[in-house]
């Protein structure tokens, strides 16, 4: 791959983007897991409850600052970077963010501060309301980010307009409700507290091998497995119903997960291994698992799921018709809309292949001289990289199922075998911290690069998105970008081990206090 | 949908104008001072002690107020999309500087304490003084250069280009006039800080605070005034040759702007807006007298300054937003670089329902933590900054 500007500036949203989720997933889980931490603690008054909040909210509040910081700059780099796209999709997608901002983030960030600094200024239960806003807010956020990504993948309720060339909306409904931002937005936050509940009980683990905090590290895990268990499910079950859904809006995407070049007849079996070759068109080596692949595509024995190949056709015939699109519009816009109906016509008639028309600008100066091989070079073009699709989807279901496994047997040793966790169990715990992590960055891998060559799924190549930068602006803030986030992130892990390693504080005279008051109900024996 | 055919485009994008402008005053009367508590660091805090008071005046509200300049972004984004498109690209490297000071800003407030010694504490200091400085002054740099028009052009297919050299476009964007008015920004910003440092701290942190406050108060004012009279006599205006479409599609190619005249102008054919540069000078001038007095009304005097600075710029430009130096019909204004109706109207139902209540939370906030920041107070939170 030639590194140009539009290389560049993709390359930056991914490294920007990717730190960025380094962070968020921590947030959205640990907020809710502190909130019924907290929760339990106004209603018990155990002081051990209201030191696991405090001591999970330092590791919380060192994470979210990232968080925030980092989500400045994808906010604004989608004007930066990429300023075509913005105009082109600004009057739809910029919605969602700024509501994001009203009813989501400013309720978050506002009661975040007060969280941290109200432990005295608040009733114990004002101070729980705050820290269920701070988490409503997280997750809801999530949700209105997701629905303006959504829209990209699924792009809903919005219409061409020739007179102001961009996509305008038409129906808010649409894609406020569009079935796959609904799906993501389940699948990712679930993801989220999968990652912060895998982090609670490797951290807890720790704890326990080294006989430290051991009952704050029993009750986090009791709480975290739980969680955990339950978010692990919700993540399988949407990302099965997220499949469902590209079935119907994203067929290409879904067969080069799959390495699926020729449509298999119903229902198509899945493959578990290969190593799939885009210069021959074929999957070496494919271990297939027979009707699976359809079962999930389809949930029918009979619906077919179509190829690669015959996906490429389709989008031959779609690029033909956008040319007629593109022809009518380049005469709508010549006349300033006084043009006849016949020519109206045939543009809304083809007005939804527009963007086909558009994957030849990058090709060719004039779109309208595209010969028949530009054509079919084009069309193969909407094949996203095929063996890092199919590879980084299994190892992340592969991921995910494993997390799955180890929150399922902590949650059941917790509950059914009085919490005597053994010692390798506590050890496996420690060391897939990190694999939630892995796993929500290769779904993201999957979802945008395999939503390749669009931005905008059919509506708008990559290519075309980029600002008309230069290389050297692009150099410049990709590396400077990369060596501030590299830096506040190493500080941040320092932070996070140092935290960790400290350990909660012991509030001393509370414990005491509360022992006072319940030992003459309850008397404890003597250790 | 037929609903949002109760309020006219016209009137859409007018209310879309005036909701540009509330949004970036909520974020100098919010976040500025924030800012220029920041930049007052090491200035008003000699001590470490004193330095985690001065820090944590701020400590809990920042994060909240940030979220103005998130909302600032998300509603430009969303109201004026090629407003978005065309700045953000065109001030490219200029929003780098500020985007890479703003995330010092925040990991600075809360990273700074997690550490002892000297070293680790000043470094900080310093990542915050440029946190809160440098934005203050950029915008005010900003602000300066749309006053001149900036060099940008739309290709047919409304594609923002801006031709030249990356480096020349830098140091072009750093001209004289503009600096000035930076300083404006930043002397407005610093002298807000340092009210809000009177408001909430005592003793030799609060004396320091109010000096610089008063020195920096007057400098606002005065680079304010000679601002106006540059911008008189030395900046050209932009206007429209033919009236434009209030309804029409929003496509800044359609109509034709040509450079010349005087922004000034505007004054004589909309006196009453003379209103603003007033409120700007006495709102400042306020700020710096009742320092001394009452210092709750001087944080309330500076906000009314900041509100009559800002809605001057945007009065005098109406009903331009961001003109262009390069190819003057590229100009972007009020009536061709909206959102289509529709989304004007989704979003201002949204800004009607959520804004009052963001206002109510915030004042709780703000409420809850009322009162001065002691060295008590921050000793006996481990969470404190």
């Amino acid at each position: 791959m030639e590194f140009g500007l539009v290389e560049l500036s993709r390359l930056q949203f991914a490294a920007t983007a990717m730190y960025h989720f380094l962070f968020v997933p921590l947030t959205l889980g640990l907020s809710i897991m502190l909130a019924t931490m907290e929760t339990v603690y106004v209603m018990t008054r155990r002081p051990i409850w209201r030191q696991m909040t405090k001591f999970w909210g330092t590791l919380f509040g060192i994470n979210f600052v990232l968080g925030v910081s980092t989500g400045i700059t994808m906010e604004f780099q989608f004007g930066m970077n990429w300023s075509y796209y913005s105009n082109y999709v600004g009057d739809i997608f910029g919605a969602p963010l700024a509501i994001e901002g009203l009813m989501a983030f400013f309720l978050e960030a506002t009661f975040v501060g007060l969280w941290f600094f109200g432990w005295e200024k608040l009733r114990p239960r004002a101070h729980m309301f705050v820290g269920w806003c701070v988490a409503i807010g997280s997750n809801f956020s999530a949700l209105w980010i997701l629905i303006a990504n959504g829209w990209m993948q699924n792009p809903v309720g919005a219409e061409f307009n020739p007179m102001t060339m961009r996509m305008e909306l038409v129906d808010f409904y649409a894609v406020l409700f569009n079935p796959v931002a609904q799906a993501k937005f389940v699948h990712t936050v679930s993801a989220g507290y999968v990652t912060a509940s895998i982090f609670v009980v490797g951290v807890s683990s720790w704890y326990l091998l080294r006989g430290r905090h051991v009952e704050l590290a029993r009750r986090s895990i009791a709480i975290a497995s739980a969680f955990g268990l339950a978010a692990s499910l919700s993540v399988i079950v949407l990302g099965d119903e997220s499949g469902y859904e590209a079935t119907h809006n994203q067929k290409m995407k879904l067969a080069a997960i799959e390495g699926m070049w020729d449509t298999e007849k119903a229902p198509a079996s899945f493959n578990l291994f290969g190593i799939p070759d885009q210069e021959a068109r074929e999957t070496k080596y494919a271990i297939k698992v027979p009707f699976v692949m359809g079962m999930i595509g389809t949930r029918s024995l009979t619906e077919e799921m179509p190829g690669i190949k015959d996906l490429v056709k389709g989008s031959e015939g779609r690029i033909r018709s956008g040319l007629v699109a593109y022809e009518a519009l380049l005469q709508i816009r010549a006349n300033k809309g006084n043009v006849a109906p016949e020519v109206k016509a045939s543009f809304e008639e083809h007005a939804s292949d527009l963007g086909y028309a558009l994957l030849l600008s990058s090709m060719v100066e004039d779109p309208l001289t595209a010969t028949d091989a530009q054509i079919e070079a084009a069309a193969w073009k909407t094949v996203p990289g095929v063996l890092p699709m199919f590879w980084t989807f299994r190892l992340m279901v592969g991921f995910g199922f494993f997390m799955l496994l180890i929150l399922t047997y902590m949650f059941w040793t917790t509950n059914f075998r009085g919490g005597r966790y053994p010692q390798w169990a506590l050890k496996v715990s420690v060391f897939i911290i990190p694999m939630p992590w892995l796993a929500a960055e290769m779904g993201w891998f999957v979802a945008e690069f395999g939503r390749q060559p669009w931005t905008v799924d059919g509506l708008l190549p990559t290519a075309l998105s980029a600002s008309h930068l230069s290389v050297f602006d692009l150099a410049v803030t990709l590396g400077g970008f990369v060596a501030l986030y590299t830096t506040l992130l190493i500080i941040e892990m320092k932070l996070m081990l140092a935290a960790i390693r400290k350990g909660p504080v012991h509030d001393v005279e509370a414990v005491a206090a509360w022992n006072a008051r319940h030992a003459p109900i309850a008397p404890q024996p003597a250790e | 949908m037929i609903l949002h055919e109760l309020l006219s485009y016209e009137i859409l994008r007018v209310i879309w104008w005036v909701l540009l402008g509330v949004l970036l005053i909520g974020l100098a009367a919010t976040d500025g001072f924030d800012m220029g508590v920041a930049a007052l660091i090491p200035f008003v805090g000699k001590s470490d002690a004193e330095r985690r008071i001065v820090i944590n005046t701020v400590g809990p509200v920042w994060e909240g107020n940030q979220v103005w300049l998130i909302l600032g972004g998300g509603a430009i984004f969303a109201a004026w999309p090629i407003l978005y498109a065309v700045s953000f690209s065109g001030f490219y490297l200029a929003m780098f500087i500020v985007l890479a000071s703003l995330i010092l800003r925040p990991v600075g407030f809360k990273y700074r304490n997690k550490r002892e010694g000297f070293a680790w504490r000043t470094r900080w200091d310093w990542a915050l003084v440029i946190g809160g400085a440098v934005p203050a002054l950029i915008f005010g740099v900003a602000v300066g250069n749309v006053l001149q028009g900036v060099p940008f052009s739309l290709q047919d297919n409304m594609m923002p280009i801006y031709p030249g050299n990356f480096l020349l476009k830098l140091l072009g964007l750093l001209n004289p006039f503009a600096l000035f008015v930076g300083v404006v920004s930043l002397a407005m910003h610093v002298s807000h800080g340092a009210s809000w440092l009177v408001l909430k701290t005592e003793g030799a942190v609060q004396a320091r605070a109010r000096r610089i406050g008063t020195y920096a108060g007057l400098l606002g004012i005065v680079t304010f005034l000679l601002a106006g009279v540059w911008l008189a006599f030395g900046v050209e205006g932009y206007r429209y040759v033919s009236e434009p479409d209030h309804f029409g599609p929003s496509n800044p190619l359609l109509s034709e702007v040509v450079r010349g005249g005087s922004w000034i102008d505007a004054y004589t054919t909309r006196p009453w807006i003379i209103i603003a540069p007033i409120m700007g000078v006495v709102g400042l001038a306020g700020q710096v007298l009742l320092m001394r007095l009452w210092s709750g009304w001087s944080v309330v005097a500076g906000k009314v300054g900041i509100f009559g600075i800002i809605s001057t710029v945007g009065l005098t430009m109406f009903p331009f937003i961001l003109p262009s130096s390069l190819n003057p019909s590229a100009s972007l204004t009020v009536w061709d670089s909206s959102s289509s109706h529709m989304t004007l109207f989704i979003m201002l139902v949204c800004t009607i329902i959520f804004l009052p209540m963001i206002l109510a939370y915030t004042a709780w906030v703000y409420k809850v933590l009322w009162g001065k920041v002691t060295q008590d107070e921050i000793n006996s939170n481990p969470n404190a900054y």
